[in-house]
């Protein structure tokens, strides 16, 4: 890249910019880099130098009830949450890009408007709402809740991919005599399926790393394993939450490579249709 | 089931109805079916969301405990000229309702309220409540200003009145530290109960603050990203996502880690020779600072990048060819261009951050508590609603102006233009 006529400033300018990037990218990969091998202290403290290699962190955490409940719920909490969120909101989106009616901007506003409200506000305003409806402490309402957030993720990034899709297919498959359900599930739906499915991912992301939320609504019954984790933060840190903390970056980079494949098919069949 | 199109284009026209109107009602069933796939989601966020949203809102102005308690005191006081005492049957009323509250929660309810217009009236209130009833064939008026003679006085009633309405602007007021007087005169609170405007100032400082160290750290991030050839770019990219996909709370953990007495930073700096003693970098404004610009960064480099490569290299050459230096072209030629990113970044960052909760709550002191920490605080801790919902509606106003203003000039659509141009 730089030229071999380049001036002093030009090659302090190079050098300079990529150093400042390079400490830039250190500083927002460091709490991985650290937390990582703490996971595998056999010390009790969260400290360096570490003592010894050990998976005794791993262990406690899958022996420990508070743990394996904490990871239950959130197995269970988070799927029907990100399927409740897919499913409506590919649906909506759907509806949205097909039609124009007046007060459209609005409506797409408030289906997108629970990415932007601040989240303690939708906590309160959610636990006041569903104490005395019986949904605080209990599995409906945080699913509910959940989906809730997880919703504007799936319309934007869903409707983003109908922008580019042809419904003239929809039309051809009407003229072979399908009619629009399974026109709906044979044409569109796979064709938009790399949309719905990182929607889903950021909605599952979203709620899997949600506690603000869901301090207010679960019980200690519900806790998911962000709230097992905030908690754990609170009284002591020990290396068990930088073991819980690993295992949800190795889930992370599952999710990211899945993203990264779904976008490199996307451009690949879009580049090889025109 | 046959779909409409095809009905309309290959049926015979039996019914005589010109074709354009039959094609017109097709239309018309066609954007009723997509209408209807839009309603699901849309009930399910008006019950799920918008409908406690707006429940919370609205108890920022309910005013219930006096005015659904007394309702028969509060209907004698109406003509009542607050000059000279209440007539007679406002005694009896207000002795029969407050009696009828003992035993409930509504009488430290009302007892509560009416001390906020006047310190001392809770226990005036708890105190003839456990009087009650009176006598059988007492006169009410006579037997309330025995038990206390503040019954006596017409500002008694007049704050009884006041306290009565169905609305109160009270906490919204509180919100911003001003109250009513006794005259209806919109007064700042004594300087030693003003929190809230301090709390609010602190929230946009801060606020501003990380998002101006995440401009800083990430413009010349995305520069370089977007100058890249994309097979650098794109590794660079994985950097960037990571973090931004690790989870919020396993970040604070780490920063712990680093950043306590014994943690890497303060070793690294004693070895270095730097310092002698341990910086205290946690539970202080460095802490807060630092885990929320690392949050944050993320949100800041995605929008600028995606503003950056859509800049065509050509412009910074014509400049340099045209003999501008190089560092004039890049601040003439380029940065205006980079313009849009930086508005969406910084208002996309600026408004993650105000509503900022678990990180000041974990690595923070009470100094760096924003408003997201008292609306909980209310929620939880004092179970005082009309408080919580009053500092919410602030800080949803502000939010949502911010937010109006990016999506109207600096949304995704807008940047998309800016790309494709």
């Amino acid at each position: 890249m730089l030229q071999p006529y380049a001036s002093p400033f030009e090659r302090l300018w190079y050098v300079g910019l990529r150093l400042l990037v390079g400490l830039v990218l250190l500083f927002l990969l460091l709490p991985i880099l650290v937390i990582v091998p703490l996971s595998f202290n056999s010390d009790t403290f969260l400290m360096y130098p570490m003592a010894g290699f050990s998976t005794r962190w791993y262990e406690e955490i899958f022996a420990s009830p508070a743990w394996r409940q904490a990871m239950m719920n959130s197995l269970i909490v988070s799927p029907l949450a990100t399927l409740l969120a897919m499913v409506l909101g590919t649906l909506a989106s759907i509806g949205l890009v097909r039609t124009e009616f007046p007060g459209k901007a609005l409506l797409t506003a408030i289906l997108i408007s629970p990415m932007v409200v601040p989240v303690v506000i939708v906590g309160v305003a959610m636990y006041i709402f569903f104490a005395p409806l019986g949904l605080t402490g209990s599995y409906t309402g945080l699913v509910l809740a959940h989906a809730v957030l997880g919703v504007p993720f799936v319309v934007t990034t869903v409707s983003a991919t109908l922008q580019g899709f042809d419904f003239n297919l929809v039309r051809a498959a009407a003229s072979l005599g399908a009619n629009p359900v399974l026109a709906f599930f044979r044409v569109t739906l796979p064709l938009v399926a790399p949309g719905i499915i990182s929607g889903g991912l950021f909605a599952f992301a979203t709620s899997f790393d949600e506690v603000v939320v869901t301090l207010f609504l679960a019980s200690p019954e519900q806790a998911t394993l962000p709230r097992q984790m905030f908690s754990g933060i609170r009284e002591n840190v020990s290396p068990a939450i930088a073991a819980v903390a690993t295992i949800l970056i190795v889930l992370s980079i599952l999710m990211l490579i899945t993203l990264e494949w779904l976008r490199r098919r996307n451009e690949r069949i879009r580049s090889g249709r025109s | 089931m046959t779909t409409a199109t095809e009905n309309a284009v290959f049926a015979p026209p039996t019914d005589g109805r010109p074709l354009r109107k039959r094609l017109r009602n097709a239309e018309r069933r066609r954007k009723l079916l997509y209408g209807c796939l839009i309603l699901p989601l849309a009930v399910f966020l008006i019950v799920a969301f918008v409908w406690p949203i707006a429940s919370l809102l609205a108890r920022s102005v309910d005013n219930p405990e006096v005015h659904d308690n007394l309702p028969d005191t509060l209907a004698q006081l109406g003509d009542w000229s607050g000059k000279d005492l209440p007539p007679a049957p406002a005694f009896a009323a207000f002795a029969r309702e407050l009696e009828a509250t003992k035993g409930s929660p509504a009488l430290p309810a009302v007892a509560n309220r009416l001390n906020r217009e006047e310190t001392g009236y809770r226990s005036l209130v708890m105190k003839t409540a456990r009087k009650l009833p009176l006598e059988a064939g007492a006169d009410p008026q006579a037997a309330l200003i025995d038990i206390d003679e503040r019954w006596g006085e017409p500002a008694t009633w007049q704050a009884v009145r006041r306290a009565g309405g169905a609305l109160t602007p009270f906490y919204l007021l509180a919100a911003v530290d001003r109250s009513v007087d006794a005259d209806g005169q919109v007064v700042s609170v004594p300087a030693d109960e003003a929190v809230y405007v301090d709390v609010l100032l602190r929230t946009f400082w801060m606020s501003l603050v990380v998002t101006a160290c995440c401009l800083l750290l990430g413009f010349p991030v995305a520069y370089l990203m977007a100058n890249l050839p994309a097979k650098h770019s794109n590794a660079l990219m994985i950097f960037v996502l990571l973090p931004f996909w690790t989870s919020v709370l396993e970040r604070v953990a780490a920063w712990i880690v680093l950043l306590q007495n014994e943690g890497l930073i303060n070793r690294l700096l004693i070895a270095t020779g730097l310092i002698d003693s341990p910086l205290q970098l946690l539970f202080n404004r460095v802490g807060v600072y630092v885990a929320m610009v690392h949050i944050l960064l993320p949100f800041m480099v995605l929008p600028l990048f995606s503003v950056m490569k859509g800049i065509s290299p050509v412009y910074m050459r014509a400049a340099i060819s045209l003999g501008c230096p190089p560092f004039k072209s890049f601040r003439k030629v380029y940065f205006p261009q980079t313009l849009p990113g930086i508005g969406a970044g910084t208002l996309l960052v600026f408004i993650m951050c105000m509503g900022y909760y678990i990180t000041p709550a974990l690595l923070g002191s009470p100094q760096e508590q924003m408003v997201s920490y008292f609306i909980a605080f209310y929620t939880n801790q004092t179970i005082n609603w009309g408080m919580a919902a009053a500092l919410s509606a602030v800080l949803l106003a502000a939010t949502l102006a911010l937010y109006l203003v990016y999506a109207r000039y600096l949304g995704p659509t807008r940047t998309q233009a800016g790309k494709a141009r």
